[in-house]
């Protein structure tokens, strides 16, 4: 396995830090040679990576809790999909085409996630995947229903690249992607909008009392958050070359909550370690006790939060004192009663 | 007749059964320095909230240099000169005050939405953080956390982050509320030497620095105007002599 950066990997010196970075990406790339055997669970891996490292921009940014973010998932999914059967498009278009469909369905729904408090946010972003998901069941026509999209040919990348049986192709393709979307996110985090979201995350109240749109910027990073998670739903797709009802569930949205809260919020890194401590844990309990491994990684978690609290509170403290506050606007409407 | 920098027109704000706000129509001149007095819960905290947009009003109108923003939303009051600071610290606790100054300087320079530019390495943002941090006290903590600071510091951060709105219209609600006697000479500094080109409205529970400071004071009771005038003739008005008495812990 490659190594894990530390969560404090932001206090070493920049240099330091590069070095960490690079030896890190190198590593997961080598991770072809390295174990050949693997690659379609490191395929899962990145794509998970990618689907967490799109809620962090939401949650750990701009502190926009989603219970639904598979609603993107699903999207980027079966628009891949069926772009692949009916129009045997490149999958690298097909993926573009999952981007363009989830980051417009984002943009419609960011209206109705944007109002409210946590708990509404909760809420309205679970229905919206509950719907969706719900629409592709009753859609049997076009997406299969409950029996998934069967038939699903994807041809070789740019008429070159044939995706193997060992996942080669795949995890390629899905390192590159990763790398690239990350690559892009963390210049946006460190842009003048990337800070701008930090403000609205910690005291929206403020951040418009010094001129910063708040709506806009949401509405903004949560189109590019979904449009980040339909890339995801994309590349499973076209990898896997099959798509079922289950990219809509409820259980997607949950545990990619999971895989950030465990790899930590806010430093983009969280996403891509959560999810290869998620995968891996899968992999080895599933193999373990196939019935009750979500049982196991509930009780890591607990483990996590009760042993290491210092450590880990200080990466998810965020999440859930957002989540202590249910009910509770963000930030006062009054600017100070006494 | 000189145009008003802000004025209110028959502003009125019922909170359920509270009438918070009640018939206020006031005026403050460009480069004024206006106090803002009243008891506890007289209503300035909420007339301020209504100037700011963080409230809309129930009726009545707000006019910016004679531009009706009465609906218009807060961070867009702001675009066009209206700043404010908060009686309860209103701050990003996970930010320094460097990158809190900044994305105000940000926005204002029209680059707030900036996504490809690199935010720490910019040199316009860079410079006005510097400067403002040197006005206000701030240069030895702008790379703290500001949930680390000093209350007094933070009180600083809330007038400095103000600032840099570069505001013509600048709102301080109580700003040396809570500080402790040693760091409030530093509040009242900072106060007495902001622009004089700007107009400041000051609420203020502290007469001898309401004294000190306003040209001009209106009196709020009861969400209502009892008095407008020169700090002189409020010093000797029976009627506020009358509500501060009545009150008998101010002033
Ligand atoms: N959001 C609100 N909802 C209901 N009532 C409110 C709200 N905000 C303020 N009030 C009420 O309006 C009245 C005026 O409150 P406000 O905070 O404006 O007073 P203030 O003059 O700022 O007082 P202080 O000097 O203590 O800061 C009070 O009775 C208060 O309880
Ligand atoms: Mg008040």
């Amino acid at each position: 396995m490659p190594p894990i950066p530390s969560p404090t990997l932001s206090g070493h010196s920049p240099r330091w830090r590069l070095v960490l970075e690079v030896a890190f990406w190198l590593l997961a790339f080598s991770a072809i040679f390295l174990m050949p055997r693997r690659l379609l669970l490191l395929n899962e891996i990145a794509i998970l990576a990618l689907f967490a490292l799109s809620l962090d921009l939401i949650l750990g940014y701009a502190g926009i809790v989603s219970l639904g973010h598979a609603a993107f998932l699903g999207l980027g999914a079966y628009t891949a999909g069926l772009a692949c059967k009916h129009f045997a498009v490149d999958p690298l278009l097909a993926v573009a085409a999952s981007a363009f469909v989830a980051g417009l369905v984002g943009f419609a729904t960011s209206f109705l996630v944007l109002r409210g408090t946590d708990l509404t946010r909760l809420m309205v972003t679970m229905a919206v995947a509950l719907l969706l998901g719900e629409a592709a069941n009753k859609m049997q026509w076009l997406t299969g229903g409950s029996d998934g999209l069967q038939g699903v040919t994807v041809p070789p990348i740019a008429g070159a690249f044939d995706f193997d049986l060992r996942g080669r192709t795949a995890y390629v393709l899905s390192f590159l992607t990763l790398l690239a979307l990350f690559l892009i996110a963390r210049r946006l985090v460190a842009s003048p909008f990337g800070m701008t979201l930090r403000t609205i995350r910690d005291n929206p109240l403020r951040a418009a009392a010094i001129g910063v749109p708040v709506t806009r910027r949401l509405v903004t990073i949560y189109t590019i958050s979904a449009l980040y998670a339909g890339i995801a739903g994309g590349l499973l797709a076209v990898t896997t070359q099959f798509v079922s009802l289950d990219v809509f569930e409820f259980s997607r949205s949950a545990d990619v909550m999971l895989v950030l809260i465990l790899g930590g919020t806010g430093y983009l890194y969280g996403g891509i370690i959560g999810a290869v401590a998620f995968k891996v844990l899968q992999d080895v309990l599933s193999g373990l006790t196939p019935q009750y491994w979500h049982f196991w990684i509930g009780l890591l978690l607990v483990a996590l939060m009760v042993v290491g609290r210092q450590r880990i509170g200080s990466w998810i403290t965020r999440p859930f004192s957002r989540l202590r506050a249910f009910g509770q606007p963000n930030a006062p409407d009054n600017g100070g009663v006494s | 007749m000189t145009q008003p920098a802000l004025e209110t027109i028959n502003l009125q704000k019922h909170f359920g059964g509270v009438h918070a706000t009640r018939d206020v129509t006031f005026r403050l001149m460009p480069g004024a320095r206006h106090a803002l007095i009243g008891p506890n819960g007289a209503g300035k905290t909420t007339f301020v909230n209504q100037l700011s947009g963080v409230l809309p009003p129930s009726s009545g109108r707000v006019l910016l240099e004679g531009i009706d923003i009465t609906h218009l939303r807060p961070d867009l009051r702001v675009r066009r000169g209206l700043a404010r600071t908060f009686q309860i610290n209103q701050l990003f606790k996970d930010l320094t005050p460097r990158q809190t100054i900044g994305v105000a300087v940000a926005q204002r320079l029209g680059i707030g939405g900036r996504m490809f530019s690199h935010f720490a390495a910019d040199r316009h943002i860079a410079t006005e953080v510097d400067k403002l941090a040197d006005d206000f006290r701030l240069g030895d903590v702008l790379d703290l956390r500001t949930a680390d600071l000093a209350y007094g510091k933070q009180r600083l951060l809330e007038l400095a982050v103000a600032l840099a709105a570069k505001p013509r219209v600048l709102l301080l609600d109580e700003p040396a509320a809570g500080v402790p006697e040693a760091e409030r000479r530093d509040i009242l500094g900072v106060v007495q030497a902001l622009p004089s080109d700007v107009a400041v409205l000051l609420i203020e529970h502290d007469m001898d620095l309401v004294f000190a400071f306003a040209e001009r004071i209106s009196v709020l009771v009861e969400g209502a105007l009892l008095v407008d005038g020169t700090a002189a003739e409020i010093a000797v008005d029976p009627r506020v002599r009358a509500v501060y008495l009545g009150e008998g812990n101010h002033g």
